[in-house]
């Protein structure tokens, strides 16, 4: 508690603003389907890739922006956008050979995120794939996961070594034509995670990805992919920062996580990309496509997502629950403040009979921020017996905040059972002065509401991810609070 | 020597003067009643007392003995005065949704148990503290898994005031209006309570209407707070006279 205090205290600034000075080659700016086969060329990409870019890039062209969430923003030039970005000293065209090839500046910048990724420092149980822009720079424990036969690598490293994985399932739970952010970042997404479970296997670590914006006027645009096959059991962890600038930069990413039978993927997300600052000038334009499929009977899926960062969020981790007996999980906690405005939530497709999912969604907006939940329940009428219970929280701070709540409820099948809870709070001066003359001071009066508040899905956190998470969020909060 | 000693206080809120020189010093052990009409600034007075960022004390004097030495109270952040005890029981206790009593609770025992240098204690360790002070009170201990003061019934609330105070056991506890609200049983459990909490090295200081509460708590000393300063002080008999003519005998001779 005492150490908590004193962080929060002295870091109240986001202290993953810096800028690594390293050696860059980059595209020039703009978008065409050039720039898409010049990134195909850059990766080496195989036939099978390069034709997946370059339907998606066609198909974008027809699409429009979505404009339905409750954000709004300037207009997004993509001709003024760069598509590739990567440290120099990286050999072209495939994944760093080991982590010794990693240049020292890189390998400093990811521990001052506390990412450490050399062989004395890295930490233990937790194996980490570090993405700097558009490249992975290196994952660790690799031998370790070869020996149980788990692949854990850059998507580029998997696209050479296990094409036929990669080709199996790119593109499968969220295809090209999807959504116009899916369908750019299917055009010219560079690099990201490969995730491989076999059969029977429970991953004997847990996996992260540590995903890190450098470049200026650069967009990230990475893509992961995660597959366990029957029986097969993982934890991913994905955490992200960017440096502070002035200028909006794009972020676009695809997740899709297939589970085979009785196969379970439990996927935590600590999303901190810079905000902005407090009059909403700068920040990450987080629009990203997560979904996965419980392809196979008794699989499970379940999504945790802490979102305390950037200036625009549009995001909804959702489950497509189409073996039987399969079950989809959603844990959010979601906080905004100065100008961020978040539309968030999930989409919950029933298809299967007995499917069941869980929503568990908690909103704080603080200051003149704007927070959305935009969840969807989906029974099909061939999804007998399913169930699904939501519960959707909002906190307000201070009276300049909006809270919106927009639940989509399409049930077509009679024996469908869907529950749906809402609340709205609000935590007052008054709380906080009722706190103080018990002898609790501000940090650990916001501590108490915020634990008080999130219990349900704080409890639902890896260990390693969670110290680090409620720090974020009472850190933030507080600044709001006080 | 006093334990607390306010001297000649002025206070407003929103700019209007409520407190206007009022003096008042208290002892280890004793029990004080402060009564008055309505508006005459009770309430205010533990407000200030407590450190409530709305009131402005604009001059005049608080201090409380800490460690044999007088301490300037309004030098204190509220929660520093708590730590150094001094306790309000709130009229109006405050409702925090989603934060368990029992958290709340260790919270703040914790918080004086660090200000005295003591080891914080575990949510483990603290059951058996949180069960044996439920014991006392006579209080039913699924009041402790609930969230704090939501959806209390009005008595539930004010014992969870007492609860709170047998936590932090406070050398002055300023019971606001603890009366008000509370049926004839309730009062008396909430009064057995604070009786139980009496100790030679406390004091309780009561603001209260009525006399009612006066008949489980007795006071060593009666006062009477009008316009914003102590009109009146006395022993007990004061206030069972005031129960039987009522303040307007006290007050004529100070109507502005």
């Amino acid at each position: 508690m005492a150490e908590i205090v004193k962080e929060s205290l002295t870091d109240r600034d986001y202290k993953y603003g810096f800028e690594t000075q390293i050696e860059t080659e980059f595209f020039p700016k703009g978008l065409s389907e050039d720039v898409v086969h010049m990134i195909a060329d850059k990766r080496n990409d195989p036939p099978f890739v390069r034709e997946f870019r370059i339907k998606a890039y066609r198909h974008w062209l027809t699409m429009k922006e979505p404009t339905w969430a409750d954000v709004s923003y300037a207009p997004i030039d993509f001709q003024e956008i760069r598509y590739y970005s990567a440290p120099k000293s990286k050999k072209e065209g495939s994944g760093p050979a080991s982590l010794d090839d990693i240049d020292p500046e890189l390998i400093e910048t990811f521990n001052k995120l506390g990412i450490p990724l050399s062989e004395q420092k890295r930490l233990t149980g937790v194996a980490i794939d570090a993405v700097f822009d558009s490249v992975s720079v290196g994952t660790t424990h690799q031998e370790e996961l070869a020996e149980a036969g788990v692949i854990f690598c850059s998507l580029t490293e998997a696209i050479h070594n296990h094409p036929d994985l990669v080709e199996k399932y790119l593109g499968t739970v969220v295809p090209y034509k999807d959504n116009y952010y899916a369908a750019l970042n299917s055009a010219v997404f560079t690099d990201g995670s490969f995730v491989f479970i076999p059969k029977g296997v429970r991953c004997p670590l847990d996996l992260s990805t540590y995903f890190r914006i450098n470049a200026r006027e650069t967009g990230q645009f990475e893509r992961t992919l995660i597959v366990a096959e029957e029986g097969a059991y993982v934890s991913y962890l994905e955490g992200c920062t960017a440096p502070m600038r002035d200028e909006n930069q794009l972020h676009a990413a695809v997740v899709e996580l297939v589970a085979l039978d009785r196969a379970e993927i439990k996927y935590s997300t600590v999303q901190n990309w810079y905000a902005g600052d407090k009059e909403g000038k700068g920040g990450i334009y987080n629009f990203v496509t997560k979904r996965g499929i419980c392809q196979g009977v008794k699989s499970k899926i379940s999504w945790t997502q802490v979102e305390t960062g950037s200036a625009v969020t549009w995001k909804y981790p959702s489950v497509i629950l189409k073996g039987d007996y399969s079950s989809g999980e959603f844990y959010s906690v979601a906080l905004t403040n100065n100008r961020m405005q978040a539309d968030t939530g999930t989409k919950m497709i029933h298809i299967g009979k007995n499917t069941s999912s869980r929503i568990i969604s908690k909103g704080i907006s603080c200051d003149q921020s704007i927070n959305t939940y935009r969840g969807q329940v989906k029974i099909f009428p061939s999804a007998e017996n399913a169930r699904n219970f939501s519960q959707c929280d909002s906190m307000l701070v201070g009276d300049q905040c909006t809270a919106n709540t927009h639940p989509y409820l399409e049930v077509k099948n009679n024996s469908a059972l869907v529950e749906h809870e809402a609340t709205t709070s609000k935590i007052s001066a008054d709380q906080i002065f009722y706190m103080k003359s018990r002898g609790i001071d501000e940090e650990g009066a916001v501590s108490l509401l915020l634990h008080g508040f999130c219990k349900d899905v704080f409890k639902t956190l890896p260990l390693e991810f969670s110290i680090e998470a409620v720090k974020l969020l009472e850190m933030k909060l507080e600044g709001s609070v006080g | 020597m006093a334990m607390l000693a306010i001297n000649d206080l002025h206070a407003s809120v929103d700019g209007k003067e409520i407190l206007k020189g009022l003096s008042l010093s208290v002892n280890e052990g004793e029990v004080h009643a402060i009564m008055g009409p309505n508006g005459s600034g009770k309430s205010t007075l533990s407000k200030v007392l407590a450190g409530h960022p709305d009131y402005e004390v604009t001059s005049g004097r608080v201090e409380f003995e800490v460690n044999l030495r007088m301490r300037n109270v309004l030098d204190m952040a509220p929660e520093e005065r708590a730590r150094n005890g001094i306790f309000l029981a709130y009229q109006y206790p405050v409702e925090i949704p989603g934060v368990p009593n029992s958290a709340f609770l260790r919270a703040a025992f914790n918080a004086v148990c660090k200000h005295q240098g003591a080891k914080e204690v575990s949510e483990e360790a603290f059951a058996p503290i949180l069960k044996e002070k439920c014991k006392l009170l006579g209080m039913d201990e699924r009041f402790i898994d609930r969230e704090v003061n939501v959806a209390f019934s009005g008595g539930e609330k004010k014992r969870n005031e007492i609860l709170q105070m047998a936590i932090i056991q406070p050398r002055l506890a300023f019971l606001d209006e603890t009366d008000s609200g509370l049926d004839v049983d309730s009062l008396r459990i909430v009064s057995e309570g604070v009786n139980k909490l009496r100790r030679q090295d406390n004091a309780v200081v009561l603001v209260t209407h009525y006399q009612r509460i006066l008949n489980y708590i007795v006071p060593d000393y009666v006062h009477v707070l009008y316009q914003g300063r102590i009109i009146k002080s006395g022993k007990k008999d004061l206030a069972l006279e005031i129960e039987e003519k009522g303040y307007d005998w006290l007050l004529k001779d100070f109507v502005n």
